[in-house]
């Protein structure tokens, strides 16, 4: 699937929620389930700090396609967190600098990527940008 | 101005939530819970009201004109001057000096009072409760000046361990800051027996009164501290304005802070004299609605009584923390002695922020994260709490839709 295809596809899951807990509960589940990042990717370098939760970004190039790997020490950053590197992980960098991101504003949750949110979660998606670039011109 | 103290039962809750505006609006669909007036409380329409007077009938720059509007915002605003003597119980209308808030009142001080008296190896002494506004005026101090910042420990009750607090003074101290209440634990700090202290080794005291002056009646001559602030935005007024007290035989002996007009009785290229009292330190046209406003912010609260309002808020918090309490997992943060005004707590290993949102989610406004006391956050091994902060118009079923709130957020985050 391309990012807009998996766009859409969050869309319609979150369509399936009429109460604003069952839509939270899902982000919270899927915050549970993302895969913990090793400590040792855990670093300072990794760490995108937002005034209230903190997240850390691990990005590497396979292939010519770059994957995300990412944590929180939130519960519900980290489920918004989850969304971002399951729309872009495993695209390549021209697909990643051009994602619309338009999925957060149709589900609902347009606020958390806010500046004045303060979660780290607007910084990641500028440093999952930065890195694919990044990685990229390198290889 | 203190009026006499009926009995909280005769307190009109109800009657004085009527006077703010906002508390009747909706948050995501449900009925606003603002518990968050630790970091602003809401403004009553007496005080929206006398801010759109002002600009509606008597705007004008004060102290500079002979037309009459200048002349009566000037009495305006040196009446809200007044209103702040009597409310802190100074001596004198001209220990009040308005400044843009506390962080201002900090600022000024350590720039206009204790730069120039500060030598290198002479000791500052704070507390570890203190906020960053009153840490990083005089940590900045000492590095420029080549002093040492010496901290009281606190203890895990939250409260200043009197064993450090009787040996930190000594002949090396030049200056005592420290907050009249935490505004992360709600420690209540005995500021007048803290500065008698201090006065025996002839240290001025500072006292960061924030998170007091909303919650009790204040009394600057009897904790008799050379300088004592508030923010007007905390007690009820609009930002931007607040308020340095600075003990008369102290007044005169500062150095200018910023400089411009307002401030000066003659001015030649050679040199220029300034004028005494207040308005040497109000430089430039000054937040005059502002101040105007505060004035209003404390006639309101003084109608209701400080002596009230403490006692009801009283009830709240005891209430709060008995709720509270039965929440599996929950620690407090701060559990002194004396406390007022907040509550900050963290519950299992659920981040504060978490919490927080889902407790917006359920129309109720709390503050997470540090509080701007990241040392003391350190000190107690958390990245932050969840805190529960009061006013006069906060009630018992606001708690109980606190506590309902809360035990879903646990629900859901457990």
């Amino acid at each position: 699937m391309n990012i807009a295809e998996i766009e859409n596809e969050i869309v319609e899951e979150f369509g399936m929620f009429e109460q604003w807990d069952d839509k939270y509960q899902y982000i919270i589940d899927l915050g549970k389930s993302l895969e913990v990042l090793d400590e040792k990717y855990k670093t300072e370098d990794r760490l995108i700090k937002g005034c209230q939760s903190r997240v850390w970004l691990f990005t590497e190039l396979k292939d010519g396609k770059v994957y995300f790997h990412a944590d929180s020490d939130a519960i519900i950053t980290k489920g918004l967190v989850a969304l971002m590197v399951r729309v872009l992980s495993g695209h390549t960098a021209k697909e990643i600098m051009e994602a619309p991101l338009n999925f957060i504003e149709q589900i609902g949750l347009k606020d958390h990527l806010s500046p004045t949110r303060s979660n780290g979660l607007l910084s990641m998606v500028k440093q999952m940008k930065l890195d694919a670039l990044a990685l990229t011109a390198k290889n | 101005m203190k009026t006499e103290a009926t009995t909280v039962e005769n307190y009109d809750v109800q009657k004085y939530r009527h006077d703010f505006p906002i508390l009747s609006r909706e948050v995501n669909g449900k009925r606003l819970v603002y518990l968050d007036n630790g970091a602003t409380t809401q403004k009553p329409r007496q005080v929206i009201d006398s801010i759109v007077h002002y600009y509606a009938h008597y705007n004008a720059n004060i102290h500079r004109g002979v037309h009459s509007l200048s002349q009566e915002a000037s009495a305006a605003y040196e009446a809200a001057r007044r209103t702040v003597q009597t409310h802190l119980s100074a001596a004198h209308a001209e220990e009040i000096i308005f400044t843009r808030g506390t962080t201002d009142s900090v600022n000024l001080v350590a720039a206009a009072y204790l730069r120039d008296r500060l030598q290198p190896g002479d000791e500052i002494v704070i507390t570890g409760m203190e906020h960053h506004s009153n840490i990083l005026p005089w940590q900045m101090l000492c590095e420029e000046r080549g002093a040492v910042l010496r901290v009281i420990d606190i203890t895990d009750s939250g409260e200043l361990d009197q064993a450090a607090v009787q040996k930190v003074f000594s002949p090396k101290t030049k200056f005592f800051a420290c907050t009249h209440v935490s505004n992360t634990l709600g420690t209540i700090n005995a500021v007048k027996e803290l500065t008698a202290l201090a006065h025996d080794y002839n240290v001025p005291v500072f006292v960061d009164g924030a998170q007091a002056v909303p919650h009790m009646a204040v009394d600057v001559t009897e904790i008799n501290c050379e300088f004592y602030c508030f923010s007007g935005h905390k007690v009820y007024a609009p930002t931007g304005i607040g308020v340095l007290y600075v003990k008369k035989d102290v007044l005169d002996d500062m150095h200018t802070y910023q400089v411009g007009g307002g401030t000066i009785k003659t001015v030649t290229f050679e040199k220029t004299e300034y004028v005494s009292g207040p308005l040497k330190y109000e430089a430039g046209t000054p937040n005059i609605e502002g101040a105007i406003a505060l004035g209003f912010a404390l006639d309101y609260v003084n109608a209701i009584g400080m002596e009230n309002i403490a006692a009801h808020e009283r009830d709240l918090f005891v209430y709060a923390k008995s709720k509270l309490k039965e929440i599996a997992g929950i620690r407090f943060i701060g559990e002194a002695k004396d406390q007022a005004g907040v509550i900050s707590f963290v519950v299992g290993k659920i981040h504060p922020f978490d919490i927080g949102t889902i407790l917006d989610q359920q129309g109720v406004a709390v503050r997470t994260g540090h509080h701007c006391t990241q040392p003391l956050m350190n000190r107690f091994g958390i990245p932050g709490t969840v805190r529960v902060s009061f006013a006069l118009y906060n009630t018992k079923e606001e708690i109980d839709l606190l506590i309902a709130a809360l035990n879903k957020a646990v629900k859901m985050l457990s």
